[in-house]
């Protein structure tokens, strides 16, 4: 019975499994070839060197990756913070307005983000709804909220907002009534019972949230760019200049092989911690 | 032996009738003030009332069941009792301090869930350890007590180590109970734990629980809605109905005399006949009573209710055999339960009295078979009801 079980797995799972190797285990190959290419050539058929990566750490490239990383950690940690309280108030004390709230929530992301973000550039720079009211109130003027590294992570936390919240409110949902209930009848208080049982409960749900939401926000280019103007460059914006301004394919695949390793290391370190199953459902 | 004032009630006076079974009190402290005293509790859902001005005093050490079928409010009042609810109306006091107003985590009483609500992410020693953990215990006294624990609740050491989800039903109960024991509560409340357990582990946590009670010399309070578990187990009972105590004492007394016709028929198989008395005599549906017999026991001619027999009180009459109260039926069906059988007995009224009868007085059944039966006055108990 176990071994049929397996076979109709596999069988069943081969169709995604060449749709994936085609659709994205190849561009990764190749965009990992080329990263071994000299400098600024278009074809695969050079002899490898490490040139790239030797340019990427001589001329500051790495200051880029930071910035995106330490971004993308300030937006997940604020975004754990803040969506906390409403994923546990979604999972255990809204009830039918649970789904409201949801729909709302998702609403949002049927505008492009983009879009969005444009609102906000109305609304945050001189002149903008917050700049223009002020001053036709008190008269005084200051030069807009945009352009600056706190914008950027204001832009990452509301785009990504979802991301972290449904991942959350399902790991919530995980932590039954009575374990809070017999950790507060045994004495722990709020804090404890956070610290005691929900946290370590909910432990898939959070690493599911935390690892999309810094994914996703360590890549994000479009915030920086329209909220942050010229303020700080993140890496997925050299990349991409790489690409196209600079037609230097080798060095952009170089940091784009860059970030996507630092990334696996923390999505790998994550997942293994935690059983994945028992948010997803259990296996047979 | 004795006691003196062993409960006071709310009103100051104090209650002897729940004490006339002393013999099973020989480990409570009864001069003792109560440990428990609740004062016209009351808890309103919007406009249902699951609770409805429930009085009750526990004595030091006591082992009280509380019964009631589902929807008694039984549940509400331990929600109540340990923080885990607030009351519409009422007070708690535990000792000579009042409660209600405590949040659950700082009354010093705990409960053992009926899910038990073991935190399924830590080890058996780690679940045991918790509300010492909370206390800022230190790792190493943490241990020392778990490992008692462990003792106390017949586990093996090794169980220290083991995955909640390693261990068995039973096992799980045993933690669950050592847990709460590590808390060291003052009062120690059980939501039916042993309700998912099958029949055998069940009769053989009972032992062990009542055991335990004595050993530890702790006041337990154990809801459930199995009658015989409460039996076995406590020395008092209150039997709980839609929100109130319908009645409260010792086992023997709420199945001897009981208060009420829900009391009687909750407490066992029964057979209860409709009484009417119009001020001269006193008229009996399905049966003849002796009317001598009647006089000589006292029964007053206004009495309104019904006369309770207990299966066991009643007998297969033998031709020529009397007794104060008779009827005459067909035998319809024969039960062996063992040590005692059991038969249903179609009167000719068409009312179905059971009779149980010890295995030797068994009579040769056969489909068909029609008898009298019969049973004494002093062996009956009236119960006034409109």
């Amino acid at each position: 019975m176990e071994r049929i079980n397996q076979r109709l797995g596999l069988l069943s799972a081969l169709p995604v499994g060449v749709f994936l190797a085609a659709g994205f285990l190849a561009p990764l190959c190749v965009v990992a070839a080329f990263s071994v290419m000299p400098q600024k050539v278009f074809s695969l058929a050079n002899l490898p060197d490490f040139s790239s990566y030797a340019i990427m750490l001589q001329e500051g490239y790495w200051e880029s990756l930071l910035i995106s990383l330490a971004m993308a950690f300030a937006a997940t940690f604020i975004l754990f913070l803040i969506c906390w309280p409403l994923a546990f108030a979604m999972a255990k004390v809204f009830g039918r307005f649970t789904l409201v709230l949801t729909i709302g929530v998702v609403m949002t992301l049927f505008v492009s983000e983009n879009i969005r973000l444009f609102g906000w550039v109305l609304t945050l720079m001189k002149g903008g709804l917050i700049e223009g009211y002020w001053r036709n109130w008190t008269g005084q003027s200051f030069d807009g909220l945009l352009y600056n590294v706190p914008v950027i992570i204001f832009g990452l936390v509301y785009v990504y907002l979802p991301f972290m919240l449904f991942p959350l409110a399902q790991g919530i949902s995980m932590v039954p009534d009575d374990a809070r209930q017999a950790a507060f009848d045994l004495g722990a208080t709020r804090w404890q019972i956070f610290r005691e049982v929900e946290l370590p409960l909910s432990a898939p749900g959070i690493v599911v949230g935390c690892l999309i939401t810094f994914v996703l926000t360590a890549g994000a280019i479009a915030e920086s760019k329209l909220l942050g103007g010229r303020a700080v460059i993140v890496i997925s914006d050299e990349i991409e200049r790489a690409f196209t301004y600079g037609q230097n394919w080798p060095l952009g695949s170089a940091l784009a092989m860059t970030l996507i390793a630092v990334v696996a290391c923390f999505a790998i370190a994550g997942v293994t911690r935690i059983d994945l199953d028992s948010i997803m459902g259990r296996k047979r | 032996m004795n006691i003196a004032a062993p409960v006071r009630l709310p009103d100051g006076k104090a209650d002897l009738s729940n004490f006339s079974d002393t013999s099973r009190l020989t480990h409570m402290n009864v001069n003792a003030p109560p440990i428990l005293r609740v004062v016209d509790l009351k808890k309103t859902f919007d406009s249902f009332t699951a609770l409805d001005s429930v009085n009750l005093t526990v004595a030091d050490g006591e082992f009280l069941a509380i019964v009631g079928p589902s929807g008694s409010g039984k549940t509400t009042l331990i929600r109540l009792l340990v923080g885990m609810e607030e009351q519409t109306s009422g007070e708690i006091w535990l000792r000579d301090r009042r409660i209600d107003d405590v949040p659950a985590n700082r009354r010093p009483t705990c409960m053992v869930f009926q899910s038990l609500a073991l935190f399924p992410h830590r080890t058996v020693g780690q679940n045991i350890e918790f509300p010492l953990k909370i206390r800022g215990v230190d790792p190493a006294a943490r241990r020392a007590r778990a490992l008692e624990l462990l003792d106390l609740v017949r586990l093996p050491q090794h169980y220290y180590d083991k995955r909640i989800q390693q261990c068995s039903g039973g096992e799980r109960q045993r933690v669950a109970l050592a847990r709460a024991l590590a808390f060291d509560p003052e009062i120690l409340f059980f939501d039916e734990p042993l309700s998912a357990l099958d029949f055998r582990l069940r009769k053989m946590l009972e032992k062990e629980l009542k055991d335990l009670h004595q050993r530890t010399g702790k006041t337990f309070i154990y809801i459930t809605h199995s009658l015989e578990e409460a039996m076995v187990m406590s020395d008092r009972i209150a039997i709980m109905r839609s929100g109130r105590f319908e009645q409260l004492g010792p086992a023997e007394e709420i199945y001897a005399k009981p208060k009420s016709r829900f009391v009687a028929e909750f407490m066992g198989e029964v057979n209860l006949f409709r009484a009417n008395g119009n001020g001269k005599s006193v008229s009996f549906e399905h049966v003849t009573v002796d009317p001598v017999a009647a006089a000589k026991s006292g029964l007053k001619p206004g009495f309104q209710g019904y006369m309770m027999a207990r299966p066991e009180s009643v007998r297969l009459l033998k031709p020529g055999e009397g007794a104060d109260v008779t009827a005459k039926g067909l035998v319809e069906s024969e039960y062996l339960l063992g040590s005692r059988v059991q038969y249903l007995v179609q009167l000719d009224s068409g009312y179905k009295a059971t009779v149980e009868l010890s295995r030797e007085n068994r009579v040769t059944w056969e489909p068909g078979l029609k008898m009298g039966i019969g049973f004494d006055l002093d062996r009956t108990h009236l119960i006034q009801e409109a």
